[in-house]
């Protein structure tokens, strides 16, 4: 195995950890945390995934979509923080309601 | 009761998504050239010597034009959203005011420097953007104040310029390309630091601009 698919097997772990704190956790920062989590591994993967080519220069085209990526995920996450906000103002707290019990 | 099946139902689909993720990753090939070939080729019609700078401003340039755009969407949706808190602002610390001082006419010029070199290195719009941005954050956090006469239309104007210049010079170059976004080869050195420019300002600001958490307050007595 070699490293480009270690990284990418560490960028799947990433995926699924936040992948895991979005289900769980019912704090919003937490979850749009566990969202950039899981777009870290996404990019880690995309990264890894491209260094296989042949000879030292890696391939350029999943680098571009990375770079796009990430600059999304930051604006998104802007806009998301905002609206948790929102929240926060319009019910005085940022989680989700605890699911009621039977 | 309901608590551990819905345990074990998540247990179970992380294992799922896990388990096929790994054996997608594992079941290709360990050598795969992917475009590099084909982009090493066109890279010489392309106007830049970087590949990476090639592919993302001029053979996926598509892809970076709605990317700004996505950008340009959450600053008006942080806008719709909020009113920019009114921050209270104190003398900054020695530290601070001190940092601010040496540090942010260096990332200025770090900036430019970045913009220009992603011709033919590393670098490009979003990264000299990035530092433009960082830059204006630690001037807000020592406090100082947007200046109010850049407050109404000039910064509105910057906000949107990047995607203006890139969606003008596709449109523009239609005539003598027949297709949306096609450089002519002799130009497209120029068109590319055109758009980089106005996109790397662009950038800047509207990642300040959601930073500060809203749009500006109306104007007083206006």
């Amino acid at each position: 195995m070699n490293t480009a698919f270690v990284f990418s097997l560490a960028g799947v772990a990433l995926f699924l950890t936040g992948f895991h704190g979005l289900i769980v956790r019912a704090h919003l920062l937490r979850k749009i945390m566990s969202l950039n989590v899981m777009g870290s591994g996404v990019f880690l993967v995309m990264g890894a995934l491209a260094r296989r080519s042949v000879d030292a220069a890696p391939d350029p085209v999943p680098h571009a979509l990375v770079i796009t990526g990430i600059v999304v995920a930051v604006a998104s996450t802007a806009l998301a923080i905002v609206l948790m906000l929102r929240v926060h103002a319009a019910t005085g707290r940022a989680e989700l309601p605890a699911p009621d019990r039977g | 009761m309901i608590e551990r099946v819905l345990v074990w139902t998540l247990a179970g689909v992380l294992a799922a998504v896990g388990t096929g993720l790994g054996y997608t990753v594992l079941s290709l090939p360990p050598v795969d050239p992917g475009l590099s070939e084909q982009v090493a080729a066109q890279l010489p019609a392309s106007g830049v010597e970087n590949p990476v700078t090639a592919v993302l401003l001029n053979f996926r340039g598509y892809d970076t034009l709605l990317e700004i755009a996505v950008m340009s969407l959450a600053v008006m949706g942080i806008w719709s959203l909020a009113v920019m808190p009114r921050r209270r602002v104190g003398a900054p610390g020695p530290v601070l005011a001190f940092l601010v001082q040496v540090l942010v006419p260096f990332m200025i010029l770090l900036g430019a420097y970045l913009l220009w070199a992603g011709s033919h290195e590393a670098g490009g719009a979003f990264q000299a953007g990035a530092v433009f941005a960082a830059a204006m954050v630690l001037v807000l956090l020592a406090g100082a104040p947007l200046p109010s006469a850049l407050s109404h239309w000039p910064l509105r104007l910057l906000l949107m310029l990047g995607l203006m210049t890139f969606a003008g010079v596709g449109v523009v170059m239609m005539p003598l390309e027949g297709r949306f976004l096609e450089y002519p080869p002799t130009l497209a050195k120029h068109l590319i630091l055109l758009v980089e420019a106005a996109a790397a300002v662009s950038i800047g600001m509207i990642l300040a601009s959601a930073l500060r958490g809203g749009r500006p307050p109306p104007e007083q007595g206006s």
